[in-house]
């Protein structure tokens, strides 16, 4: 019944093409016709955000899109975020500050913050842990995440001070 | 998690979504932000061999606020109605309901129109929308037609829409005055186990004018009228309270699940509408 489409979308910054039906949720799109496998799967009930990517400067869960909705999209997973030399401020700051540890939440968590901070530069403790809510963690207790968070923000702020 | 294979269209106008639900009857759903439909389909409780997407139609995502008349176009999400410092300022309870509403990544995508028009008792904004008087704009085959919030809903999932019908715009008048919305939930995201709308004008320290709306308290969202009436002449003391809440027992009928059993439901949501009322107070 449901014929395919023809979908065009960028990703971290390439342009990618492909046939796929309606139907196949992004999350799928990324891990297993992209290969872009940092996004994780958690639930089935849109809960734990761990597939949370940026489409089109929107932090979404990518398990509760259809690729076809995504057509045209521009998107940033963390795979788009830092490279293994040159770390995001958010990916060093987790690394500092253990904000992490089994690390399946963390592509999510960090590709949310960095959204967050975007919006909100200056967020108190409250406002981080109410930014995030949308991203579980089963091994950290979030405590760490939160310093994490805000340790990254101070850190990007002092960094376009300096730049200023 | 696999939902069921379906056609998309992304039609740029209305005549194509009310052209494609008539061609397609009840085999057509209308996706906004996909985030009840979706979750439905993937656990294949939602059967949409035609999916229409509203994301093309640059018309529904309108915000409106001329004087105190506000419209809200269906496509709105929960974070632009958040962000919207002109909604917030004419009508400064949406912004409280949508922080209240599931998380940022749903909240991105979830709209308002979705939220009331999906007919699941536990939403919130179909109680505010009957707390605050909402007409709500449909259009179909035969032209627009407008229906007030309060004669909008019949049951769980079942409300005034036909299939061939799609919401475009929420609009209501902003009263001045005090407002709350109070939720009690067990976590974020999760639908109330008892949540109260409620605005309350203020006229020489007693109440002028009240409305109060209850929300997953039955199969659809409980305007009550009785009580917001008991409230009116009042000075809103303890006692006004007390009988505006047993006005709104009268009108509520939970059921148990997993919030808890009935008379749980009935203590918490006159825990609730009792906070609700006093902040209301306190801002009007």
């Amino acid at each position: 019944m449901s014929n395919k489409m023809h979908i065009k979308m960028t990703v971290n910054g390439k342009a990618e093409e492909f046939l796929a039906e309606p139907r196949e949720l992004l999350i799928y799109t990324l891990r297993e016709r992209l290969n872009v496998t940092g996004p994780h799967i958690g639930c089935e009930t849109s809960h734990c955000g761990a597939c949370t990517v940026t489409l089109n400067g929107k932090s979404v869960k990518a398990c509760t899109l259809f690729v076809a909705q995504a057509d045209g999209a521009e998107l940033t997973t963390i795979e788009g975020l830092g490279t293994p030399d040159s770390l995001h401020v958010l990916q060093e700051a987790f690394r500092e500050h253990h904000g992490l540890q089994c690390g399946y939440c963390t592509p999510g968590m960090i590709t949310r913050a960095s959204k967050l901070l975007e919006e909100n530069p200056t967020p108190t403790e409250e406002e981080v842990r109410f930014g995030m809510a949308g991203n579980m963690c089963r091994c950290t207790g979030y405590q760490n995440i939160v310093k994490s968070i805000l340790a990254a923000a101070a850190e990007m702020n002092a960094a376009k001070e300096a730049a200023q | 998690m696999i939902p069921a294979p379906f056609d998309y269209y992304r039609p740029s106008d209305l005549d194509g979504v009310i052209a494609l639900l008539q061609e397609h009857g009840d085999e057509a759903r209308v996706l906004a932000g996909g985030h009840s439909l979706i979750p439905m389909m993937k656990l294949r409780m939602a059967d949409v061999p035609h999916l229409i997407d509203l994301q093309g139609i640059d018309s529904l995502r309108a915000i409106n606020v001329t004087g105190t008349r506000v419209t809200i176009g269906a496509m709105v999400t929960q974070h632009d109605l958040i962000d919207s410092a002109e909604l917030s300022s004419a009508a400064p309870i949406l912004r409280e309901t949508a922080l209240q509403i599931a998380d940022p990544q749903v909240r991105y995508m979830g709209t308002v129109g979705g939220n009331v028009a999906n007919g699941d008792p536990g939403n919130d904004m179909p109680g505010l929308m009957q707390c605050l008087d909402a007409q709500l704009h449909l259009i179909g085959p035969d032209g627009e037609r407008s229906i007030a919030a309060r004669d909008y809903y019949e049951a769980a999932y079942m409300t005034a829409r036909e299939d061939d019908e799609v919401l475009t715009a929420i609009s209501f008048d902003a009263q001045p005055g005090g407002y709350a919305y109070e939720k009690q939930k067990r976590k974020i995201g999760d639908y109330a186990t008892a949540a109260a709308a409620v605005t309350i004008q203020k006229s020489g320290g007693s109440v002028a004018a009240a409305s109060i709306a209850m929300t997953n308290l039955s199969d659809t969202p409980v305007w009550s009228e009785a009580a917001g009436a008991a409230l009116v002449g009042t000075a809103c003391d303890a006692g006004a309270i007390k009988a505006a809440v047993a006005a709104m027992l009268g009108d509520i009928d939970p059921t148990e699940d997993n919030r808890g059993p009935v008379a749980f439901k009935r203590h918490v949501a006159g825990v609730i509408l009792t906070r609700a009322i006093t902040r209301a107070w306190d801002r009007a």
